[in-house]
């Protein structure tokens, strides 16, 4: 199966070129591990398994030339969104065994349809797509579009002034909701 | 249309639809809190992909930084609007809210 396997990627690399290839197998993983964030029964695994979605997503950032993206990705989506996930996870307590198990059941029964959805929209999807796909490969990407900090400080500075309001609106929710009432 | 468009299309279908199912069935604050996660991470997808074919890849990083800081203060508010419920009911499923 393993022997199946490279010779599978193998023959992407000859088609596609190896960055193609990497980015094409990323995507692969990219919803498998999607898929594991929700169907997954313990929080503490989902949320391991979210922090490698963003990790398998920053790798395609970083092979679709967006360096910077993909270490905004990393640090913060991969890095600091699972601390406060699992943090708050921990802050909660664990139940019984036996209601675990019911509950395990109960999903299971509730995720069934998933994986046949997710088949028959990627078969109706490519049944759709595929008169229009011709064998070309993405051109190189000659310019960048102009520089990103240039774009950032000056073209979008609205879109700076929103994300300084939303960090402080994420600052005072926080310091309200994360406090003890007195009265407790 | 390249076969690499074409797969990002659908490996960003495929991960809205298990983000939005996710989303319906589930009854934990915490798992729907993860699939809008998983919805933020599709539309990031597309947004790179639709960037790399145009060439315009600069204005898609600033978009998709801005993605980014929305995505920790709403997790990080809706944590802690979580933890507060949490605090007031003793659980996590949404219809004990109903109570």
């Amino acid at each position: 199966m393993l022997k199946n396997f490279c010779s599978f990627i193998m023959m992407l690399e000859g088609e596609f070129g190896l960055n193609m290839t990497i980015i094409l197998i990323s995507l692969a993983g990219l919803v498998i591990c999607a898929i594991l964030c929700v169907v997954v029964g313990n929080l503490v695994k989902a949320g391991i398994a979210m922090a490698a979605t963003s990790a398998v997503l920053s790798v395609i950032m970083f092979f679709l030339k967006a360096p910077l993206a993909a270490a905004f990705e990393l640090s913060v989506c991969a890095g600091l969104i699972p601390v406060i996930f699992i943090s708050a996870i921990s802050m909660t307590k664990i139940r019984p065994k036996d209601e675990l198990a019911e509950l395990k059941k109960e999903r299971i029964k509730r995720f069934l349809p998933l994986p046949i959805l997710l088949v028959v929209l990627a078969a109706a999807l490519l049944a759709f797509l595929w008169p229009h796909i011709d064998s070309s490969i993405p051109e190189k990407i000659v310019s960048l579009g102009g520089d990103v900090q240039n774009i950032l400080w000056k073209k979008r500075q609205v879109d700076l002034l929103g994300q300084i309001i939303i960090i402080l609106a994420g600052v005072f929710g926080v310091m309200v909701f994360f406090k003890e009432s007195d009265t407790e | 249309m390249s076969i690499f468009f074409a797969v990002c299309i659908i490996a960003v279908v495929l991960i809205f639809t298990v983000g939005i199912y996710s989303l319906l069935v589930t009854h934990n604050f915490m798992r729907i809190l993860i699939s809008i996660e998983i919805l933020t991470k599709a539309v990031t997808l597309l947004l790179i992909a639709v960037g790399y074919v145009t060439g315009n890849m600069a204005t898609v990083q600033a978009y998709v930084i801005t993605i980014i800081v929305i995505e920790v203060v709403l997790l990080a508010v809706a944590t802690g609007l979580v933890l507060g419920i949490y605090r007031a009911t003793g659980s996590l499923d949404t219809r004990n809210l109903k109570r």
